[in-house]
């Protein structure tokens, strides 16, 4: 059956003294669903955070936030969400404890439900070992996974998270990664800004990709990379001789290329990677045959030029 | 509900939040409120004391004593709106984390206030015990000057955070304090009594100056009537622009926190 969104933006534009931000965008993210932003910096995607929970006014357009207009209802809207900065925002001679707790006393809880919510996010987010000494101890790993505690204190229905993962390790993004399944599991819904596409093809159900404050396509990853591109995708450094050589014959193939790297796109590789292989002065060169993924889809939407056929 | 209206519970979380990060370090940060005064007591007492005996007769350090109660209020108020609140504002982006909850920009300019009121008190509050503890200041009846020191606080809550929204880089806040503060501190009735020196226009002029009203309450409450006499009239006047100042300046400060934090 289907709900009506948890947020639902129309026509959604934001514009500063010296230039467009947002230019139009139109979104609906469903109830339940983990839903990325994608984009480059200065795409837009963090304005269109900051309109979505009230602290910046659009310049046109309508928001509603759990069918709220948020314009109007901006304190009961954000009552109901949580947003993690893409800064962490912490008191650094505070505890973890103590963080939680000036930030649960911004939501207006009271003991004893903020001690019990407080214990029960630092059990979730395993701060446990660390949660009585100084927030600029931590590090940031356990910095980041404090500020997500902290949008999570009121129980919110919708959870904002700003690029979550910039600059952690590798182990740490799975970490968080896995908290952000737990999440969605227990029915949150969560709105994420990213530019790691594999980031959002593991976490998100639905992505939009912004460039220059418009969408430029919205979708599934998987069902976004198939019907824009193909299945396989076949990499090599070649001129644009050898290009032509490469694609001579064969019928509206995608390719994209981005300085000396040839990207060619089919739903089956193996015969153009035949002919890579013979093709002159190539031998020993080497190429790539590797599943399409969402970072094709958005170097393709937003960078380099996709052209169809040779 | 009528929109932007402050929301006292949200505005005393975001007081409460300043409130659990002093209570840390209370003891480290309220030390020299204490020692403050014993330097002008020691210096002025001991020091230019001995050469000058009198002014307006009274002995010298019990006439600077009310005076310089409103100064360390002001001080109290003026560290944490200008400094403090703009590390708050562009370096730690405290604020930009709050406005993500139900709190408003104007809950937060009412928090600052409140707590920038709560360190004038202690600063000011401390000067007014150790004055009294040393005798200088008139036990009980300097007492009375108790709700000077919120007096002060708030008008100079209220001038500096007008200053601090309006205030680009750090920079200016040496202005503030060298320009602004400093010749207030200097000119207004603290260290000498500003009618038996100066006259007609002048004197006018300085009614204009915002810590010249407090030192004038605040010496009425140490000593009553007593040397320059103020009148009822000029008492009234004197809270009637602490208070008129005061206001204005927040309903100033509320717009401006509004365009400030949310572009």
């Amino acid at each position: 059956m289907p709900t009506s969104p948890i947020i639902e933006a129309v026509g959604l534009v934001k514009r500063f003294e010296d230039r467009i931000a947002v230019d139009g965008l139109d979104l609906a993210v469903p109830a339940t669903e983990c839903f990325g932003l994608l984009g480059p910096n200065g795409a837009g995607k963090t304005t269109t955070l900051r309109m979505i929970y009230g602290v910046s006014k659009p310049t046109s357009g309508a928001i509603t936030v759990f069918g709220l207009d948020v314009a109007r209802h901006g304190r009961a809207v954000r009552g109901r969400l949580g947003v993690t900065l893409q800064e962490n925002v912490l008191i650094d001679s505070l505890s973890p404890i103590d963080n939680l707790r000036v930030f649960g006393r911004y939501h207006l809880l009271r003991e004893p439900e903020l001690s019990r919510r407080i214990e029960q996010l630092i059990t979730d987010f395993e701060l446990g070992s660390h949660a009585r000494q100084r927030a600029e101890t931590l590090s940031g790993g356990f910095k980041r996974r404090l500020a997500i505690a902290m949008s999570l204190i009121n129980r919110p229905e919708l959870l904002i998270l700003d690029e979550p993962t910039t600059g952690l390790d590798p182990a740490v993004r799975h970490v968080l990664w896995n908290e952000v399944r737990a999440l969605k599991a227990r029915g949150t819904t969560v709105l994420l800004t990213t530019h790691y596409m594999d980031e959002a093809e593991r976490l998100c159900d639905r992505v939009l990709i912004m460039s220059n404050g418009k969408a430029v396509c919205e979708g599934p990853p998987r069902e976004l990379v198939e019907s824009r591109l193909a299945r396989e995708v076949l990499e090599l450094d070649c001129t644009a001789a050898e290009e032509r050589a490469l694609l001579e014959g064969l019928a509206a193939v995608k390719t994209l290329r981005s300085g000396a790297r040839l990207f060619v796109f089919a739903d089956d590789v193996g015969p153009l990677a035949l002919r890579a292989k013979q093709l002159e002065g190539a031998a020993g060169r080497s190429f790539v045959v590797r599943p399409a993924n969402l970072e094709d889809v958005f170097l393709a939407s937003t960078g380099t030029s996709l052209e169809t056929g040779a | 509900m009528r929109q932007h209206a402050v929301s006292w519970p949200h505005a005393l979380s975001v007081c409460w939040r300043n409130a659990a990060m002093y209570r840390r370090t209370w003891k480290l940060n309220i030390l020299p409120n204490f020692f403050e005064p014993l330097f002008y007591l020691w210096s002025i007492g001991l020091g230019v004391g001995a050469y000058v005996s009198e002014m307006s007769g009274m002995p010298y350090v019990q006439f600077l004593a009310p005076g310089l109660v409103c100064v360390a209020a002001m001080n109290g108020a003026s560290y944490e709106v200008t400094y403090n609140v703009y590390v708050r504002m562009h370096y730690e982006k405290m604020y930009a984390a709050m406005l993500t909850t139900p709190i408003e920009p104007e809950d937060i300019l009412i928090g600052e206030l409140l707590w920038a009121l709560i360190r004038a008190s202690i600063y000011g509050g401390c000067f007014l015990l150790v004055t009294m503890a040393f005798g200088v200041a008139p036990f009980p009846r300097s007492l009375l000057a108790l709700p000077v020191i919120p007096l002060s606080g708030v008008l100079f809550a209220a001038i500096g955070l007008a200053f601090t929204l309006r205030a680009n880089t750090m920079e200016f806040f040496s202005f503030y304090f060298t320009l602004f503060l400093t010749p207030l501190f200097l000119f207004s009735d603290i260290f000498f009594p500003l009618a038996e020196r100066f006259s007609g226009p002048w004197l006018l002029l300085a009614e204009a100056l915002p810590l010249l009203h407090p030192v004038r309450l605040s010496r009425f409450a140490f000593y009553g009537a007593h040397g320059a006499q103020p009148t009822a009239a000029l008492l009234l006047w004197d809270c009637v622009y602490v208070l008129g100042l005061s206001f204005g300046l927040l309903l100033y400060a509320r717009g401006w926190i509004r365009r400030r934090l949310t572009a």
